[in-house]
């Protein structure tokens, strides 16, 4: 059944079989093709020369040039790791709230922050740091801070977390549940007042009364907050659990209070550091003097 | 049929119904039991087959119609083949349009049986194994009949791996909505349906053999070459991946029979070769009778198509590894990977060779007629993906694109450019013919599909490139002071204007599977759509479409 033939548009002969009405040329491979597949088999066999590839019975050919993925993998990490060294080294000396003063240093450690940051805040405060008032993480762009917003109290906070459980140290306070212990008018009597303290309701004297026997221990007299017991401050337009008549009135019934782990037991030293200063630099950080003159805040002691 | 055997085979399809409902009553999930449900209808409605077809008169009509006579193809299986692969097209498609939209908008997760992570493999499996699988069987069919020029051997088998294998597409695709899953990429389905899916590939393997051992010609046409290499292959590696212990005999879960970063070679060694052996060697089987027939005109090279066949199937099984760069396999196997799929870069373009070089001396008809346009498409994207792929196998350029976009976008070059024109071109070639129509109802409207794919494929690939390339660089990037610049979340936002034009770009592609879909209609129907003509289609002359007479069977007069 052999017929071979010329093909007439490429000259070509054909091989001269056929099935269902399809031919075949005889055309030599292509030059260009043949030769890059016989680079790239030359290739690599001098690949699999250098590096390691043959399976032998106990373990495979190294390779001439001795390379491998763990080796490469620990040179470059070493490398990394000594670029840091003398920064980490630096921060490990320098007490947490002389950081600001040598600037290099500061930003090296507000880099390494953010790094750390995204990987373990993100998750709850955001990775622009801007929290959520629906889940009632704070934000922490603002220069509103629970438990005081200078590096050394936010290092404290990191520290030793919030609520953190079996941790002596941990920064701790709570709200009891107010759900019956007013008769409806007197509610709303206190929610009204809450709400003028920062602007938006009307004041009253019977809300401003439950006010100062109830609430006032911790949030202050005019609702100025007190950082010593995590008492937020109610003047200012920032809610940490939603700012309308409702959210208030819920938090007032009902309160949620948050937690935080204490990172000290998780994290080093350092990155701990570097974690405060970066937290400090969002924009909302207290200098030491602007805190000391409040004199809710112990600065220097423990707050 | 005798009564006797009606009767046995009712008894047959009541006995596995049984066995179903028992698994349902028992079953230890809801997915087993969902699975045995659709067994259980399928068994009822077969054994009501059985009993109703107990009529020595009317058997000549439905489903299970044997062929027209031994002078003819036994082209049924092939027309029902061509519709199904339109219809998993569209689902698998959809489902792809749909998972996309979820990427970039996520409160398009409907949980928890339309959630990402379920209605994905839905749509990997949707266009690989039920559309790219509807269009490999049915078109094996077609070219193994007609370059053997003998009639399908064994026509109930192929019957029931036609069945057999929509059964499997159901029983997958239900289960991962179901959340029935062995989580290996594209080898989800659980042990049951995996045990079922190879007594029909094993079916669907002496269909096609049996053929070959009937053809007339003397020799074996390379188209046929890259489907018995498919079939085989596929058995193989879907037996071995899918070795599990189930863990009870009526519940779905079961555990591979592989540990660690075995289990994750064995698994990559699969997942690798599906690619190879299902999405590009039964494709160039396609492209080498329907590209020459399209055309018109011989194959370019045959001594290149021997030497590309077999040097890509030699190189292809050992590349796997590539998908496993810097993980805990041995390095030795890390470079064995790289260095065959390098290698592998020329046996590739062979292909791709031999099929544009076939349209020498018929390049004019790219200007005409868009199935050659869309098959040119295919060819193009073949080689641009097959040289991606061992260029992103390079460890060096797998350190920034692995895990990211740049494999979605690789992936789908290949898959929307290679595999999808080059089944929608075969399908454009096949419906008339198998039909008996004159042309397709409008090869206009072939024009439009090839424009929106093509557009579409682009603005996917586009936005995949740049979206892979954007997050690994993110991914890696330090900044001065040595630590990490971006977060996992600021990658994601970063992508978010990249994953609508993927989006947009699917929906093109999937706005041309719809116009395609209604232009089979059409044609099925028998219209003819008046319009201006766009070039001639090559000449088909239905008398001189059929097997050459085997001595044996006599053949009865017309």
């Amino acid at each position: 059944m052999v017929n071979k033939r010329i093909d007439e548009p490429t000259g070509t002969e054909t091989v001269g079989h056929e099935w269902d009405g399809i031919e075949e040329l005889d055309t030599p491979m292509p030059r260009w093709w043949l030769w890059t597949l016989y680079l790239t088999i030359v290739w690599g066999i001098v690949y699999v020369i250098l590096y390691p590839a043959w399976p032998m019975v106990d373990k495979a050919t190294a390779g001439v040039l001795g390379w491998s993925s763990r080796g490469e993998l620990a040179r470059e990490m070493s490398v990394a790791d000594q670029a840091r060294a003398s920064v980490r080294e630096q921060l490990a000396r320098t007490p947490i709230e002389r950081l600001p003063e040598d600037s290099k240093l500061f930003a090296q450690a507000v880099a390494g922050g953010r790094s750390a940051y995204q990987v373990y805040c993100s998750q709850c405060h955001g990775s622009g740091g801007a929290g959520s008032q629906t889940l009632g993480y704070p934000n922490l762009n603002d220069d509103d801070w629970l438990w005081g917003g200078d590096l050394k109290a936010i290092h404290y906070t990191i520290t030793n977390g919030i609520r953190a459980p079996g941790i002596k140290e941990t920064r701790t306070s709570a709200m009891p549940p107010f759900e019956t212990m007013f008769e409806p008018a007197q509610f709303e009597a206190l929610l009204s007042h809450v709400m003028a303290l920062s602007g938006k309701g009307s004041a009253n004297s019977a809300g401003a009364q439950i006010f100062r026997d109830n609430c006032a221990t911790c949030h202050g007299p005019s609702g100025e907050g007190m950082r010593l017991v995590g008492g937020p401050r109610l003047n200012d337009a920032i809610w940490l659990y939603g700012g309308t008549r409702d959210d208030i009135r819920a938090q007032i019934q009902k309160p949620r209070m948050g937690h935080m782990p204490q990172w000290g037991t998780r994290l080093d030293p350092v990155t701990i550091k570097m974690l405060s200063a970066y937290v400090w630099s969002l924009g909302g950080g207290e200098n030491f003097v602007e805190a000391a003159a409040d004199p809710a805040v112990k600065v220097d002691g423990e707050p | 049929m005798q009564a006797e055997t009606a009767l046995g085979r009712a008894g047959l399809w009541f006995g596995i119904m049984l066995v179903a409902i028992v698994g349902v009553a028992t079953a230890r999930d809801t997915g087993f039991a969902a699975h045995a449900t659709i067994i259980a209808i399928v068994a009822f409605v077969l054994m009501c087959m059985a009993v109703t077809r107990f009529d020595p008169l009317g058997s000549a009509r439905g489903f299970f119609r044997m062929p027209e006579g031994p002078s003819r193809y036994d082209d049924d299986p092939i027309r029902w083949g061509v519709l199904a692969t339109m219809f998993w097209a569209i689902v698998g498609m959809l489902a792809g349009v749909f998972i996309a939209s979820q990427l970039a908008f996520p409160e398009l997760n409907f949980g928890p049986y339309l959630n990402f992570g379920r209605v994905r493999p839905l749509h990997t499996s949707g266009v690989i194994f039920a559309f790219g699988g509807n269009i490999l069987i049915a078109s094996s069919f077609y070219v193994v009949q007609r370059t053997c020029r003998a009639q399908l051997a064994f026509p109930a088998l192929a019957r029931f791996v036609f069945w057999g294998y929509q059964l499997f597409i159901v029983l997958a695709a239900s289960g991962y909505l179901f959340g029935v899953t062995q989580s290996r990429e594209y080898a989800e389905p659980e042990w049951y349906v995996d045990l079922w899916l190879t007594i029909v590939w094993v079916a669907y393997l002496i269909v096609f053999v049996g053929t070959l051992a009937r053809r007339t010609e003397p020799h074996i046409y390379v188209a046929n070459w890259f489907y018995l290499s498919f079939i085989i292959t596929i058995a193989m590696l879907h037996i071995v991946n899918n070795l599990a212990v189930p863990v009870a005999w009526n519940g779905s879960l079961s555990y591979s029979a592989f540990a660690g970063v075995q289990d994750a070679l064995t698994q990559w060694w699969y997942g690798h070769n599906a690619v190879a052996f299902f999405l590009t060697v039964p494709f160039l089987a396609m492209m080498y009778y329907f590209v020459p027939k399209q055309a018109e005109r011989p194959v370019y090279s045959y001594r290149l198509s021997i030497i590309h066949f077999w040097s890509l199937i030699f190189l292809y099984i050992w590349a796997g590894p590539h998908h496993l760069h810097y993980t805990a396999l041995p390095d030795w196997a890390q470079t064995l990977g790289m260095v065959f799929s390098v290698i592998l870069w020329m046996p590739s373009w062979g292909g791709m060779i031999n099929g544009l070089m076939t349209l020498n001396g018929a390049w004019d008809k790219v200007r005409t007629d868009p199935i050659i346009r869309m098959m040119v498409m295919a060819l193009a994207f073949y080689g641009m993906a097959t040289f991606e792929g061992p260029m992103l196998s390079i460890k060096a350029v797998n350190s920034l694109s692995h895990y990211t976009d740049w494999t979605v976008g690789h992936v789908h070059s290949g898959a929307l450019g290679w595999n999808g024109l080059i089944s929608f071109a075969a399908v454009y070639f096949l419906v008339p013919r198998l039909w008996r129509r004159e042309r397709m109802y409008s090869l206009r409207m072939i024009n439009w599909h090839f424009w929106l794919a093509t557009l579409g494929i682009v603005f996917y690939a586009a936005s995949m490139w740049v979206a892979g390339i954007t997050q690994g660089l993110m991914w890696r990037e330090y900044g001065p002071d040595g630590y990490l610049v971006n977060s996992f979340a600021e990658t994601v936002a970063a992508l978010h204007p990249l994953y609508i034009i993927r989006t947009v770009g699917g929906a093109m592609y999937l706005a041309g599977a719809l116009i395609m879909g209604f232009n089979i209609w059409m044609t099925i129907s028998g219209r003819l759509r008046e319009e201006a003509p766009m070039g001639a289609m090559p000449a088909y002359d239905p008398d001189k479409d059929r097997p050459v007479p085997r001595p044996a069977a006599l053949e009865p007069a017309e």
